[in-house]
Order: C-alpha cells, then sequence, then structure tokens
C-alpha cells in the first residue's frame, strides 16, 4: 500500500526513469484508449457500409467490395474473387444472386453469364470510407434542419447571454448604488434553483409567453446566468475606476463607457464565457425535450435521441449523425482548448 | 464581428443617453440591471414560487386556474411509504424506486469519480512528458453532449457491438448489457465517470499545483518517506479543493438525466430510472400529466440542492479566505 503511494506522490529529479513512472506511462496510455478509442471507433464505424455494420464480429476498419468494370454492362459490377472449381483464382463480376445460387460473368468474356454456387465465390473488398451514411441524411432526414435550429438556438442565445449579463456585471462592479447588496444576493440565490428542479412552472411560464414550440422558449430562459454575472464581474473589478473617470470627463455617456471600453478590456472573460455558453447551448438536452415537441423544430441532441427507436435503431444514420454532432465541439476544443479549460476550472461550471 | 455589433450598440446608445439624462448616473444602474432582474424574476424566482402551487394542486391541468386545490396530498403521496428502503411498500413506488436509484447511483459515480479524478491528477502533476496532452485526453469527453456520450457507448455495448466482439474472441462470452438491470446501472455509472471525471481531474490538478514547492523540499530535507509526504503534506493542502470537487459532483450527480435517459432510457424497467426522470414522466412524457405530483417531488429534490448549494457556497468562503 504503502508502495503505491509512494508512486502517487512522488516528485522527483532523477534521471532513470524509476518504476513508478513506468506504472504512470502505463496508466496515462490505457487512458488514451479508454478516453479516445470509444470515439475512434464510432468515427470508423461512421463510414462503414449498413452491410459492414451488421457483420460479427465487427472489423476494425471499414471495408467496401470493390467493382469491376465488364463491357456491355451499364454499371461497375460487385467484384468476386471464383475459390473453387475450374474457374478458381478469377476475378468475376456478380450480376444476381438468389438462393444460393450466383451468377457472374468474366471480364476477359463479357458474352458468357457463369452460373455457380454462392459459396464458390469471395468477394473482394478495399479499406474504402463509405460516406453514403453522410449523404443519405440530407435526403432522408430533415438534417440541416435540426442542424440550423441548434445553431440558431447556440448563437442567438450565447449572444443574448454575453449582452444581458455583461450589463448586470459592469454595475454591480463598477457602480456604488442602493441596494447592490441585494441584488447580488439574489443573484446567488438563483444559483439554489437550477432548471431541473423548476419544470413545472417553467413550462407554464413560457407556455402562457408563447414561447411553446418555438425555438425562442429554449434561447431566452436561460439568457441570464449567475455563473455568467460573476465571472464577468469578478474581471471588472480589476479594471481600473481612473479610466472609466478619465472618459466620464471626456463627456461619454455610461453606455458608450460600458461597451467602448468596460466590453473590450474584459475580452478575456467574454472569450471564456462565449465558450461555455456555446457549449452549454449545443448540448443542452432536457429544456430543449420538454419545450420543442415537433421534429420540425428538434436541436440535433433532441433528433439524435429520437432516431434511435424503441426496437429498430437505424444505426448507419445515427453514427453519421453523431459525428456530425459532435464535429463543431471538437473543432472548437482544437482551437480553444486553453481557453476552456481554464473557463471551466475557473467557474466550476460546466 | 464587429460591424454587426456597432451598430447595435449605437442604436441602443440613444435611449440610453436619455434615460441617463432623465434619471442621473446612479439610478442609471437599474436600467444596466434590468435586463438581468427581469429574466431572473420570470424564470427563476417566480417559478419557485409557482411550483409551490403546483404541488398543493392536482389535476391535470397546467392553468393554475384550472387546478384544484388539494393542500398536502402530492405530498403525503409521495411520502407515504411502510418501509422507506423498499419502494414496493410504498404508495408511489415509483418514486421511491427513482429515489434509491439517484442515492446508488450519486454514491458510486461520486465515488468512483472522484476517487479515479484524484489518480489521474496526482500522476499528471508528476514530471511526466507531454503533459499537456494527457491532461486533455482525458478532459475532452467532458465536452461531448450528454446524448452523443450515450450513443458512442450504446454503440460500442449494443448485442452485436464490439465489446461483446471482444468478449467472445476471449471465449468469456458476451453479455446483452443494457437488457440486464444491475449491468445497465454500472455502465450508467460508468459511463458517467468517464464523461465527467476531465473536469473534476482538471480542478484537482489546479489544486496540487497550487502547493507550494518549498513544502515538498522542506519534507525531501526531512527525509520523510513519499507516502508520509502525501498523507501529511498533499493530502491536507489539496482537502479545500477535495471538498469542493465532491459537492459540485453531489450537485451535478442528484440531476443526473441526460445522459442515462439517452443511454437506458430509464430501463429496463425502471433500474435506471433516477429521480429527474421520474420528475419529468409524471410531467411531460404523456399522459396523465400529474403536473402537481412532478412539482411536489421537485420541490424535495430542491431542499437536497439548496442545502448542497448552501455548503458550496461556505466551502467556496472558507477556501477564499485562506
Amino acid at each position: 500500500m504503502a508502495r503505491i503511494w509512494s508512486f502517487l506522490s512522488a516528485t522527483r529529479g532523477r534521471e532513470r526513469l524509476h518504476w513508478t513512472d513506468w506504472a504512470s506511462y502505463a496508466y496515462l496510455v490505457a487512458g488514451i484508449f479508454l478516453m479516445f478509442g470509444p470515439v475512434v471507433w464510432l468515427l470508423l464505424s461512421s463510414f462503414k457500409t449498413p452491410n459492414e455494420l451488421d457483420r460479427f464480429p465487427p472489423r476494425f476498419l471499414p471495408y467496401v467490395q470493390e467493382q469491376v468494370e465488364i463491357d456491355g454492362m451499364d454499371k461497375p459490377l460487385p467484384a468476386f474473387r471464383i475459390v473453387e472449381g475450374e474457374l478458381a483464382g478469377k476475378i468475376a463480376g456478380q450480376t444476381r444472386r438468389a438462393a444460393g445460387r450466383a451468377e457472374v460473368i468474366l471480364p476477359e468474356n463479357p458474352g458468357e453469364r457463369i452460373r455457380l454456387n454462392a459459396n464458390q465465390l469471395e468477394a473482394i473488398e478495399g479499406v474504402a470510407f463509405a460516406t453514403e451514411n453522410y449523404t443519405q441524411l440530407f435526403k432522408r432526414f430533415n438534417f440541416l434542419q435540426f442542424f440550423w435550429n441548434s445553431t440558431f438556438i447556440t448563437l442567438t442565445a450565447t449572444a443574448l447571454m454575453l449582452l444581458v449579463n455583461s450589463m448586470a456585471a459592469f454595475v454591480l462592479a463598477k457602480y456604488e448604488f442602493r441596494g447592490r447588496n441585494a441584488v447580488l444576493l439574489a443573484v446567488i440565490g438563483t444559483l439554489m434553483v437550477p432548471s431541473t428542479v423548476v419544470l413545472v412552472p417553467l413550462f407554464l411560464i413560457v407556455t402562457q409567453l408563447g414561447m411553446f414550440n418555438s425555438l425562442w422558449g429554449v434561447i431566452i430562459p436561460g439568457a441570464a446566468t449567475p455563473t455568467g454575472v460573476f465571472l464577468l464581474r469578478q474581471y471588472m473589478i480589476t479594471i481600473p475606476d481612473e479610466i472609466l473617470d478619465a472618459a466620464r470627463m471626456d463627456k461619454a455617456s455610461e453606455w458608450k463607457i460600458f461597451w467602448r471600453i468596460v466590453l473590450p478590456l474584459s475580452a478575456p472573460a467574454i472569450a471564456v464565457l462565449a465558450i461555455l455558453a456555446i457549449m452549454w447551448r449545443w448540448n443542452d438536452f432536457l429544456w430543449p425535450l420538454i419545450v420543442l415537441t415537433q421534429s420540425e423544430n428538434f436541436t440535433l441532441q433532441l433528433a439524435l435521441n429520437s432516431f434511435q427507436g424503441e426496437l429498430q435503431t437505424d444505426w448507419p444514420s445515427l453514427l453519421a449523425m453523431t459525428v456530425l454532432t459532435l464535429l463543431p465541439i471538437a473543432f472548437a476544443f482544437m482551437f480553444l482548448q486553453k481557453y476552456i479549460a481554464t473557463g471551466i476550472a475557473s467557474t466550476g461550471g460546466k | 464581428m464587429l460591424s454587426v455589433i456597432s451598430p447595435i450598440m449605437r442604436i441602443i446608445e440613444i435611449p440610453m443617453l436619455a434615460l441617463q439624462r432623465m434619471l442621473g448616473i446612479n439610478r442609471l444602474a437599474w436600467v444596466f440591471l434590468a435586463p438581468n432582474l427581469i429574466l431572473f424574476g420570470l424564470f427563476a424566482f417566480l417559478p419557485v414560487i409557482l411550483n409551490l402551487v403546483y404541488a398543493m394542486t392536482g389535476g391535470e391541468n397546467i392553468l393554475l386556474a384550472n387546478r384544484p386545490g388539494v393542500g398536502m396530498q402530492n405530498f403525503s403521496n409521495l411520502l407515504d411509504c411502510g418501509d422507506y428502503f423498499d419502494s414496493h411498500s410504498c404508495r408511489d413506488d415509483k418514486f421511491w424506486r427513482a429515489i434509491w436509484n439517484t442515492v446508488w447511483f450519486v454514491t458510486l459515480q461520486v465515488g468512483f469519480m472522484v476517487g479515479l479524478s484524484l489518480l489521474t491528477a496526482l500522476i499528471l502533476n508528476r514530471k511526466i512528458r507531454a503533459r499537456g496532452f494527457f491532461r486533455s485526453v482525458f478532459f475532452f469527453p467532458v465536452l461531448l453532449s450528454p446524448v452523443v456520450v450515450a450513443l458512442i457507448w450504446k454503440w460500442i455495448l449494443q448485442r452485436d457491438g464490439v465489446l461483446n466482439a471482444f468478449l467472445d474472441w476471449t471465449g468469456v462470452g458476451g453479455v446483452n448489457w443494457l437488457v440486464d438491470a444491475q449491468w445497465a446501472f454500472a455502465w450508467s455509472v460508468f459511463i458517467s465517470v468517464w464523461a465527467h471525471m476531465g473536469f473534476y481531474t482538471l480542478i484537482l490538478l489546479a489544486g496540487l499545483q497550487a502547493i507550494p514547492r518549498d513544502v515538498y523540499e522542506a519534507a525531501i530535507m526531512d527525509q520523510a518517506s513519499p507516502w508520509r509526504t502525501f498523507r501529511r503534506i498533499t493530502l491536507p493542502l489539496l482537502s479545500p479543493t477535495m471538498l469542493v470537487v465532491l459537492v459540485l459532483a453531489l450537485i451535478k450527480g442528484v440531476q443526473t438525466f441526460d445522459e442515462v435517459f439517452a443511454f437506458t432510457g430509464g430501463g429496463p424497467g425502471t433500474a435506471t430510472t433516477f429521480i429527474i426522470q421520474y420528475i419529468y414522466q409524471e410531467g411531460f412524457a404523456g399522459a396523465p400529466r400529474l403536473y402537481g405530483v412532478a412539482a411536489a417531488a421537485s420541490l424535495l429534490v430542491a431542499l437536497v440542492l439548496v442545502a448542497l448549494t448552501l455548503v458550496q457556497l461556505w466551502v467556496n468562503r472558507r477556501n477564499a479566505n485562506g
């Protein structure tokens, strides 16, 4: 036991790798497999044909059957290698298959149709990424509509939240007025009532405001957040009052001071909040599930959830859609990793 | 970007300037606060009050005027139990099943998550190569949406999925994971830990890095064993951060809904139905829409969350004061 702990807590500067270092690296490498593995598997699976997805046991890489061009045929035919009989070793294109019998044509002899047992044939396959799961998302489902709904909600809600929260944070950080402490207390109070515990009355209010089954019903209720107000206020407090006073001397209006001076100076905090807000809204589920009940209003998350049917799940489409749903967040992560990590750690919210 | 914002801001400036002349700078503060306060009032404070009204009325109508008062009936129905540890003896057995599921889930999930986050943070805090890379490896699932997390794992765990293929290959044999109540529950805990542990690792790592180096150097001078150093220095100095992590994890854990709902739908049966899903099902999932029951159950959950949030605020304040 003591040795295990010694390896966890040690901070030593020797050059040779101690066994505890090996154990640490083993843990981290196992971590790569466990954390990345499932996502890589999703990605690879999404590029497999439906036939390939039905295959058990599954193969790691996506395979696609190769095709062979034969003179006189309109379309390329699926390619097979003949493994038994007098034609063994030859490559043929299959025209028909039924009840264990197959009809094939040899490329060198396009005129003749040969009948064989299906088990005399072996499909010729190569590693290839099939994109039909993705293309049929656009054909068979209203994918662009869902994507647009999610994007609209995310962008509008984020913009609205930044404006509303920064206005409040500005006066709470820079003004001395009666009632300021009461307001701060009220903001803290809202921390205690997450929307999960007031779903019923929220539903009434949103319905009464005519926002049921409307994207605005998702956007507006979450536009003011205690996290946002506090994060921005903490940052705005550090802006020196002298700058504001100098602007007042120059007869700048308070609004101008707010958006011309305070907002630009708070850019780092605003960036952090913007990233958080985008993540919250893009991934939001429970409240949209209650407010948006018609499929044309569905966000990507709702569409994903509703497409996994009770009995028959359309995995080919679902996999492709899952990949497209996580893609924007994955890109954001790659480029904004530093901000995201500090933002989440500093607000304690996700 | 700026070209969109500037005109909007300039338009807002016109009424704001007029208001400033009319009210003076100090009363202008309330104008700045107004949008936020209205939203808070409408979507946070008013709902808390209305929730009480719903909890004390019955029927299936959402409009308050059409709801007959039932007093404490909803609460007494929920709390009517022969033996609180046995959901079958309760009048609303689904509610108690959800409560006990949630209690078990939170206990296991928070326990494993805090333990694993601590282990990971301690390893990441060592002198290792590519620390930034490894940190993001453990962190990135935090960004995935709950539904995506659920589907990723559902695809792996399905009957003809890759995990069963692997188990067949090793000779152990596959299991129909999400059809078996206990496995479904265990996997729900697992995916929840998988999705969220990176967040807590990050906080704990920040806590570890805030421990001053010279304390450790002093320990080395005193030839303290690594185990002793960990027990006597790392753990005590990390305990404020541990407390933050614990309380945050509890608050989030009690509200678990999205990922498990998308993962198992609460099933098989009610094996993975947690309290928020119970509220959702009573109030919104279909007829009859028992808003009163949902509101009463919400209120009971809210009491737990308020208590936890107060602890959180107390912890934050204590940490801030050193």
